[in-house]
């Protein structure tokens, strides 16, 4: 579905992401893990076309991403919701649901003026989508509360909503559990399995959470400086001596015991 | 909830039979009418304005520009070219939209100050060209004009005036409250997240500035008509200042509090120009007091005593919430 060949990222002398080559089948829930500064977040950010690769491709479902423009993006089926909660933070709880539609909505000037019977269709259905989507995450008595008002771990449970309202086929999960508490975890690890299971999306996540990210993945790819060190099965990836490196520090052969 | 959305209803419906008495009222004394007349200009450019700043955050120092493009097209395509004034009021929107497209591609790549600055340099410029442009504006002596016909009296034109403030309104209502008014904040609080959703940012920055510019337009190609007689100092750059002067006060992303904004600000010089300098110097302190003790704006005060009413529950709620991130977990429902 996804495909990274080849691809690397350069910020003046720092090499982000090195060499990147990966296949995201559809249907899984894929993680990316690794140490901060890996590299993750600007695979991310390639996605969204908010940076571009500095060789190397990126296709979804056959297309080169080159081509598109940031606010295309998810007109091809991709969302995604970010590291630092990016939420429109005065708006209210329900307008940041419905900003997650705008992409499939009609935005004809004068029919906007003039309130046309039209818009005024598409909008009540949009409300009952965004209240769908309250009443899934639990966040219906909050609707009209400004989300800058409401604690972390329902703010990103806000971002993830606003991310699936237009359906999407691949959804980028970028750190959701980060700050959360173990029962909003626990409640969100769910959720991404709902995703996949019951409304067939593909998830991309990164995570350092590795309880959930071993609980969720059906397969994982590990980071390092951004080169892929590892790549597998939850099992797999566990016993990979790279992975144990890179997150533990170098075992020294010739250590005292 | 209902009962607020009613009161809300009678509070416009009441206002609107106000405005159409007024002239009545105040026995069509034409300094009134025209005092209230100069408040529906000024509520059309600062509704405007609100729109561009207040919602999308994009901050023009020269809206002030517009207005006076919107008298000059009008005085312009009236006086000389004999034209309807069902062609030149569009007409002013429309050359007004179109400068705004050429000012604003430039400027929707610019950001805070430096679009601040931008935007200062058009509205500065405006009233310079009228001045020097002599072949089309006449330079310093101005333009005389004359209105229609069929609404060339003061009281039928203050309806026209009236007739068309209320018809921007109502859009000016509508485009907010859409998708386009979501579109905007969500440009204003993270331009990000925006692009993410599928917001074509600098596209939609373009499109409200060209919106914003064309009502600005019309209001004023309506001030044209109302004075009957354009000038280079009809609109200078103190007038982009006080209008954004007008939306910090009256309340930034309101388009009520751009009218409550426009009306308090023609009533200060009513009651201040008598002592010389003082009309300024009650709108820096308004907009200081304002700044300091309600950053939301005059209209965000009926916003307290909805509160007040429902009690005492709303001082706790941002305790129970902070408490709730605690204790309770998102109730996931799958």
């Amino acid at each position: 579905m996804l495909k990274f060949d080849d691809l690397t990222v350069k910020f003046a002398g720092l090499t982000a992401v090195s060499g990147l080559t990966l296949d995201i089948p559809e249907g899984r829930i894929y993680s990316i893990i690794g140490p901060n500064g890996a590299g993750k977040t600007t695979v991310f950010n390639c996605i969204s076309r908010f940076y571009s690769p500095t060789s190397g491709t990126i296709e979804f479902e056959g297309r080169d991403l080159a081509q598109i423009k940031p606010h295309q993006v998810i007109g091809l089926g991709i969302s995604r919701s970010f590291q630092n909660v990016e939420l429109f933070s005065k708006m209210s709880v329900m307008d940041n649901l419905l900003t997650g539609l705008h992409s499939t909505l009609s935005h004809n000037i004068i029919s906007i003026s003039l309130k046309l019977p039209s818009i005024r269709k598409t909008e009540v259905e949009a409300r009952k989508k965004a209240n769908n989507i309250l009443d899934m995450f639990g966040l219906t008595r909050f609707a009209n509360e400004k989300v800058e008002n409401l604690p972390y771990g329902y703010q990103k449970m806000v971002d993830i909503g606003r991310a699936i309202m237009v359906n999407p086929k691949l959804i980028l999960l970028d750190e959701p559990v980060a700050g959360m508490n173990a029962a909003e975890t626990d409640k969100l690890c769910g959720l991404i399995l709902h995703l996949r299971n019951q409304m067939g999306i593909t998830v991309l996540l990164i995570e350092h959470d590795m309880s959930l990210v071993m609980k969720v993945s059906d397969h994982i790819t590990v980071m390092n400086f951004g080169e892929k060190i590892a790549e597998g099965t939850p099992a797999e990836v566990q016993q990979n001596s790279a992975v144990i490196e890179a997150y533990l520090g170098e075992v020294e052969v010739d250590a005292e015991a | 909830m209902k009962g607020r959305i009613f009161n809300r209803r009678t509070a416009v419906v009441v206002f609107a039979i106000f405005l159409v008495a007024y002239p009545f009222l105040v026995g069509q004394s034409s300094y009134f009418m025209g005092l209230a007349a100069m408040t529906a200009i000024f509520a059309i450019a600062a509704m405007s304005l609100n729109l561009l700043t207040g919602y999308g955050g994009q901050i023009s120092v020269g809206q002030g520009g517009f207005l006076m493009l919107g008298t000059y097209t009008v005085a312009v395509l009236s006086a000389k070219l004999d034209m309807p004034i069902w062609v030149t009021i569009p007409a002013a929107g429309m050359v007004a939209s179109v400068v705004s497209l050429i000012v604003g591609l430039p400027a929707v790549r610019l950001k805070g100050h430096f679009l601040a600055v931008a935007t200062l340099g058009f509205g500065l410029s405006i009233p310079e060209i009228a001045l020097n442009w002599k072949s089309v504006t006449e330079g310093y002596s101005g333009l005389p004009m004359t209105r229609p016909d069929a609404v060339s009296s003061d009281l039928a034109f203050f309806y026209v005036i009236l007739a068309v403030t209320m018809i921007v309104t109502w859009i000016l209502l509508n485009i907010s409250n859409s998708r386009l008014g979501r579109a905007f904040l969500a440009i204003r609080d993270s331009e990000i997240a925006a692009a993410a959703t599928g917001i074509n940012v600098a596209g939609y920055k373009t499109i409200m500035f060209m919106i914003a510019a064309f009502f600005t337009g019309i209001g004023g190609g309506l001030y044209a008509y109302w004075i009957e007689y354009v000038s280079p100092n009809d609109f200078t750059i103190m007038t982009s200042f006080f209008l954004l002067a007008m939306i910090v006060v009256g309340g930034l992303a309101s388009i009520w509090g751009a009218i409550v904004g426009a009306i308090l600000f023609t009533v200060i010089p009513h009651f201040a120009d008598v002592y010389v300098g003082m009309t300024n110097l009650l709108i820096g302190v308004a907009v200081i007091l304002i700044i300091l003790f309600r950053p939301a704006g005059l209209i965000s005060i009926g916003e307290i005593f909805r509160k007040n009413r429902k009690g005492q529950n709303t001082k706790a709620e941002p305790e129970r919430f902070e408490q709730s991130s605690a204790k309770e977990v998102p109730d996931v429902k799958i």
